[in-house]
């Protein structure tokens, strides 16, 4: 039986950033088996930091040549790869940011002054905690370099996540992103134990999580008879009322990226992982893989859902209050500076899921404020900021390694009033004051989620930001207005990889508080999904 | 009902191919016991004890193991690709191309790392 | 009782901002610059950062004042100017410029801060000389006179709002600004958080604006409220309050305001007496738009400034520390304001002139408070003091100025602005009258008990304690303040600020009385007559003990305890929010971990094997989550099907 094949169709020319950065990461590999280990760590920080450029070169030509669709409805961009990938607008703007905070991550994980000329990484994965082949790695100074090719792989499943357009692709790039991620949770140099055992978890959890969306994957192509996601509309929209099958399928999806994100109650391994991941893993965890994972949840929902809204709108609803109360709430009595962000980091996806579920689609045209732009600049203001916190608390130090626990930062203000104040200002942006992205971002989401009519869930969201508020503040004034402790934190002086890491942190949070224009303006550009 | 008639089914399926299986094993299986037969993994690797004082863990089975399903997958694209080659013509080469060399590439890496010594 | 004429509100038509007028934003970036200079320069502009600090707030000034006679020569349809500096977001349909606005409300607001706040700076120049961190206070409070000038002069809502949160944060630095002191930094702490409760008011009001009008500027907004529904004018305006309460210290955010205290007594002055406090006031005359078609609101605008002004007065009586008997007063006299401010139309001059001649004359009395301090070594018990007026007599006079301003005694500033304040609010309501005027005497009375206690009677001085007059940098501005205290009264001649106002606020429009304007003006004169001579029969006929006494009424015991402000917010939100707090750890933590991991833990034997019982706590992260999955599921399916 030989039936005749029609030859697919790839766009080369619009998928170009994601070859880019897949064959960086091949690069990456090669690199890892081939060059001597002296040169390693040069080549490899090279290629991944030319290969993220060229991919953001890439994305920004993808990106200006866009063509506008003919419609009723503000959108550019087009369906290829016969219907796997969309490149549409927000696709090319997530790319682009996701880009933009890989590079800055792969600063951070090139860091090697703070170890004594080596990375925070472990050196040897392999050898146990506190064995003999665990300190001959050290003294020969071995490294691991290639988290500089995972790095890359991630990004390059979040940039497929981002732009699927079938369900099943989704789920091939969630594995590419995920598989990387817990293998990089688990390199710590430092504490191996506990970033062993965030691997583990991280991993555990994950898989389960990847379970709950693939069955809802299942149950949802039982009901449509398609995975693409133009298909599953014209299926939800075709009939009136949700079948259980279709509910139970979106129910099961959103459970799947909702972990992504750590929404609550998908939340328990979020604190426990990023305290344990290295550092500078954890904010490209906490940057990237937010963005990439509400990239997602936007496109699933607003394209392949958008039909059954009101039938996911009150789970969506329920879950955005419970995570911004926990997140908000549970913080305040956090003790480690990691933990305390990682629940931070779950307040603010209840702040996005707020804007999320707004679903306003702006005015008619689709032109203007819309909770998928607005979601999208709050995603960037965070993701930057975010990082910069991160790669502050890389530097607070003592000699086991980086001091995470609250009392140790007392009277950071006095010892180092420089770092101490970035430390702020990020702070503050979280808290949402104004002049920082925080409050620019925090404000979009909420006026647009106002505008969809979730206006009582924007009073919760407000409200909550004030209690979030609080131990933001607490933070600040145990940093400039405590006496330092005795045995008070060193901080180490980085070498110009961490610094710049800040500084472009800072700069960017100053920026898009003070002249969000340019950055909304491209949010709005995206316009809306492409089906 | 309809649509989920199959579902309903395929669970019953799975839960009923289960019970079977560890009912039936238990019935009709030979029940001579060894030490090989007792351990976790019938595979000639000790789970425990570990190594005395730390030390490495021996993965060398696993690695071998993931590189056979890594292989494995490559030829289950490949056999597809045979049947179509024609119809597909010079795109279907290009991708082959690109999709063996990226395996390729990973079987360097395990190669240079190592990972196919046995000892 | 409702405002007789709703409906009406004055619709914000500006022109554009040219020829002089374009340097309007040099009032705003002055102060601006100098805190940016101090914050990031090094020693070298430290040492001379109480300069430049003084140089810019003065420099900002004078452009205002050179603006602001430029005003003057203009047709009153012509004083709204607008100077668009640049488009801070676009959103579609959605914009905020930013742009000032410079009109006569504005006006005397930017000439009352930058000219009260730099004789402030003058003053702090002496005040602060010990202080090492000399240049950074100065740079914070550079900070707060741009933040509060953008708060004033913006031309939107969420400008205003950018405004309101920076002299937030400023005065959080400022108060905190000794934070050797553990109470400093708790006081900072506390005046932040209340303040955000304000700022959720504002925040939701903003929201609620885009929301209707796709737009949240003065012009857009007055211009759509005649059309908005009553409920959204109503919610508008409920909000604003709440923002207005945070801001100003009224009942029921009160609470930061006499702990705020503990700053530096300049800052005090500045924020807490003069400008930052105010602000709410600012708000409500501002938004007279909104709350033109509220009346509800403005009902609600009267009872908080009555509550508070009667609030205010009670603890004023019952304060041994003399800020926090003059902080008490400023919660009273800001009551004043908000009741004008709710009147509508009859009372926002009033409130704008009660605030400037308050302004100046509370100012004046921090200043000369922290010039008593200045010379009792930084105690601030007043019974410790006693017989000073020999001692500082430059202090002692300015102060008795503003004494005599605040009790309203006849012919000072205090005088004319309260009496016009108690005439409107009689014309008002009976309850509302009655109440202004209890508190004119009570008044009179706590601050002839402050008077008394610091600068007659015996002399209850620590022993190693010898006062001296403070130097010149320090009187000097006492004096200028001192001689604004006596003739603020003249902004009223001939109604000049209501007629100045009327651009803004619309008309005054006639009340009726129920009996003549002067009687009401000889009543008030009375009750304040009795206040004092209460207080005289109580402080100044008898020595006053010089630790306080504890066998008192429980009217002083609950006026010493801030009227159990504290207590209350401890017990309505502090305690179920610790509560909810624990228990939320308490589920996060234990009860999934424990129950699971405790098992797993048991399985494995005690022997410390804290990995395995760590695999536990994963299956309880699984639990949970498989829960809220078969939740989510369940939940979706039922609201459906339902």
């Amino acid at each position: 039986m030989t039936g005749e094949f029609d030859v697919p169709k790839v766009e080369y020319a619009l998928v170009l950033p994601l070859l880019v950065v897949f064959a960086g990461a091949l690069i990456g590999v090669l690199i890892e088996a081939l060059a001597p280990r002296v040169w390693r760590y040069q080549a490899q920080v090279g290629v991944a930091v030319s290969t993220l450029f060229a991919g953001l070169a890439a994305t920004i030509q993808v990106g200006v040549g866009l063509e506008p669709l003919a419609g009723d409805v503000a959108a550019r961009g087009d369906v290829v790869v016969e219907g796997a990938l969309v490149v549409d607008g927000p696709s090319v703007f997530l790319w682009g940011v996701l880009l933009v905070l890989s590079l800055i991550s792969v600063l951070l994980f090139a860091e090697r002054r703070l170890e004594g000329g080596l990375t925070s990484f472990a050196g040897q994965a392999a050898a146990l905690p506190g064995t003999d082949a665990e300190r001959q790695a050290s003294t020969r100074r071995i490294e691991h370099t290639e988290v500089f090719p995972l790095l890359m792989f991630a990004i390059g499943g979040m940039m497929v996540f981002v732009a699927a357009g079938d369900l099943l692709i989704m789920f091939v790039a969630l594995e590419v992103l995920s598989l990387p991620l817990y293998l990089l949770c688990g390199l710590a140099r430092r504490r191996r134990l506990l970033s062993q055992e965030a691997a583990m978890k991280y991993f555990l959890l994950g898989a389960f999580s990847s379970a709950f969306f693939l069955y809802g994957i299942a149950l949802v192509y039982g009901y449509a008879g398609s995975f693409d996601l133009a298909a599953i509309d014209q299926a939800v929209s075709a009939s009136t009322a949700g079948t259980p099958l279709l509910l139970a399928g979106i129910a099961l999806i959103a459970v799947g990226l909702l972990f992504k994100i750590g929404a609550a109650p998908f939340h328990a391994w979020t604190p426990d992982v990023y305290q344990g991941a290295p550092t500078a893993v954890t904010g490209f965890m906490a940057a990237c893989t937010k963005i990439a994972a509400f990239g997602a949840l936007l496109r699933v929902f607003y394209v392949g859902f958008g039909g059954a809204s009101w039938d996911w709108r009150p789970l969506i609803w329920i879950v955005a209050i419970l995570t911004m109360v926990i997140g908000s709430l549970v913080a305040i009595t956090q003790s480690d500076i990691k933990r305390m962000l990682a629940y931070s980091s779950i307040a603010h996806s209840g702040f996005i899921l707020v804007g999320f579920v707004g679903l306003y689609a702006g005015s008619p045209a689709g032109e203007g404020l819309t909770s998928l732009s607005s979601v999208l600049f709050y995603l960037t203001t965070y993701g930057f900021s975010t990082l910069g916190a991160f790669a502050v608390v890389t530097l607070v130090r003592d000699a086991g390694g980086e001091t995470t626990h609250l009392a140790r930062w007392a009277g950071l203000g006095k010892t180092s009033p420089v770092l101490a104040g970035a430390f702020a200002f990020f702070l503050l942006a979280f808290a949402g004051i104004p002049l920082t992205s925080g409050f620019m971002g925090k404000w979009m989401v909420f006026a647009a989620a106002w505008a969809g009519g979730a206006w009582p869930l924007v009073i919760v969201a407000v409200l909550t930001s004030l209690v979030a508020a609080f131990f933001y503040v607490r933070v600040i004034v145990l940093m400039f207005f405590t006496e330092p402790g005795v045995d008070g934190p060193a901080v180490a002086v980085p070498s110009a990889l961490t610094s710049s890491v800040i500084a472009v942190a800072v700069a960017v949070t100053v920026l898009l508080g003070v002249v969000p224009g340019p950055v909304l303006d491209l949010a709005q550009q995206a316009g809306a999904f492409v089906r | 009902m309809n649509e989920y008639t199959p579902i309903l089914a395929l669970l019953a399926l799975g839960f009923g191919f289960g019970l079977f299986s560890v009912i039936i094993s238990g019935f009709t299986g030979p029940k001579r016991y060894n030490r090989a037969r007792l351990d976790a993994y019938e595979c000639g690797i000790e789970p425990t004890p570990q190594p005395v004082g730390g030390g490495r863990f021996p993965v060398k089975y696993f690695i071998t193991a993931m590189l056979f399903i890594v292989f494995d997958i490559e030829i289950i694209f490949l056999y597809p690709y045979a049947v179509a080659f024609d119809s597909l013509g010079l795109f279907g080469l290009v991708e082959m191309v690109l999709f063996i060399s990226t395996v390729f590439i990973a079987y360097i890496y395990v190669w240079r790392r190592g990972g196919l010594e046995w000892d | 009782m409702l405002p007789a004429e709703a409906g009406g509100g004055v619709p914000v038509l500006p022109v554009e901002a040219e020829g002089l007028f374009s340097l309007l934003w040099l009032i705003v970036a002055l102060p601006a610059l100098g805190a940016v200079l101090l914050l990031l320069g090094g020693r070298a502009v430290n040492r001379l950062g109480h300069l430049v600090g003084t140089a810019m707030s003065a420099g900002s000034f004078v452009v205002a004042l050179v603006l602001f006679i430029g005003l003057l020569g203009r047709g009153e349809e012509e004083r709204q100017v607008q100077q668009q500096l640049w488009t801070w977001l676009e959103v579609g349909d959605y914009t905020v410029d930013m742009g000032l606005l410079f009109d006569p409300l504005s006006a005397v607001f930017v000439l009352l801060i930058t000219g009260v706040g730099s004789l402030i700076h003058l003053y702090s120049i002496g005040y602060m000389v010990h202080d090492e961190r000399r240049g950074r206070f100065f740079a914070y409070l550079n900070l707060f006179v741009a933040a509060m000038l953008v708060l004033v002069l913006a031309d939107d809502y969420l400008a205003v709002f950018l405004g309101w949160e920076g002299v937030g944060l400023a005065s959080y630095l400022l108060i905190g600004f000794w934070a050797h002191k553990q109470s400093a930094a708790v006081a900072a702490k506390k005046a932040f958080i209340v303040n955000r409760v304000g700022d959720l008011g504002m925040s939701l009001a903003v929201m609620a604006m885009v929301a209707t009008f796709s737009t949240s500027s003065f012009v857009g907004v007055s211009a759509g409220m005649p059309e908005a529904s009553s409920g959204i004018a109503t919610a508008l305006g409920l909000l604003l309050l709440l923002a207005a309460c945070g801001k100003s210290a009224q009942v029921p955010l009160q609470s930061w305001l006499l702990d705020a205290m503990e700053g530096p007594t300049p800052v005090s002055a500045l924020i807490h007496a003069a400008t930052m406090v105010t602000a709410g006031v600012y708000l409500v005359v501002r938004s007279n738009f909104i709350y033109a078609e509220a009346p509800v609101a403005q009902v609600a605008v009267m009872v908080v400034g009555l509550v508070t002004l009667l609030f205010g007065a009670v603890i004023g009586c019952a304060k041994d520390d003399i800020k926090k008997a003059l902080a008490g007063s400023t919660m009273s006299q800001i009551g004043y304001m908000m009741l004008a401010a709710g009147i509508g139309p009859a009372g926002y001059a009033f409130a704008i002139f009660h605030l400037l001649t308050h302004g100046f004359f509370k100012a004046n009395m921090f200043l000369g408070a922290g010039s008593v301090m200045h010379a009792m070594d930084d105690d601030v018990d007043m019974r410790h003091y006693g017989a000073l007026s020999r001692a500082l007599p430059i202090t002692f006079v300015t102060f008795a100025a503003g004494y005599l301003a605040i009790i309203g005694f006849p012919g000072f500033a205090g005088f004319w602005s309260k009496d016009k304040i108690i005439e409107a609010a009689f014309a008002e309501g009976w309850i509302f009258g009655v109440g202004a005027l209890l508190g004119a005497g009570v008044t009179a009375f706590y601050m002839t008990r402050v008077m008394l206690m610091t600068f007659f009677g015996d002399k209850r001085w620590r022993p190693e304690v010898h006062p001296h007059e403070s130097p010149s940098v320090i009187t000097v501005p006492l004096m200028v303040l001192g001689a604004l205290s006596v003739v603020g009264g003249v902004l009223l001649l001939g109604g000049w600020i209501t007629h100045w106002l009327e651009p803004v606020t619309g008309p005054e429009g006639e009340h009726e009385l129920f009996v003549s304007a002067l009687v009401l003006t000889a009543m008030v004169t009375l009750t304040v007559a009795i206040g004092v001579a209460v207080a005289w029969v109580v402080f100044g006929r008898q020595s006053v003990p010089d630790s306080a006494p504890q066998r008192v009424s429980w009217l002083t015991r609950a006026a010493r305890n801030d009227l159990y402000g504290d207590a209350f917010n401890e017990a309505v939100f502090m305690r179920p929010g610790q509560q909810l707090v624990r228990g939320l750890v308490y589920v996060d933590d234990k009860i999934i971990d424990a129950s699971v991991g405790g098992l797993a833990a048991l399985v494995s034997g005690s022997s410390g094997q804290v990995r395995r019982s760590q695999t536990g706590f994963v299956r309880s992260y699984a639990l949970t989550m498989l829960g809220g999955a078969l939740v989510a599921v369940v939940a979706t399916l039922a609201v459906t099907l339902a």
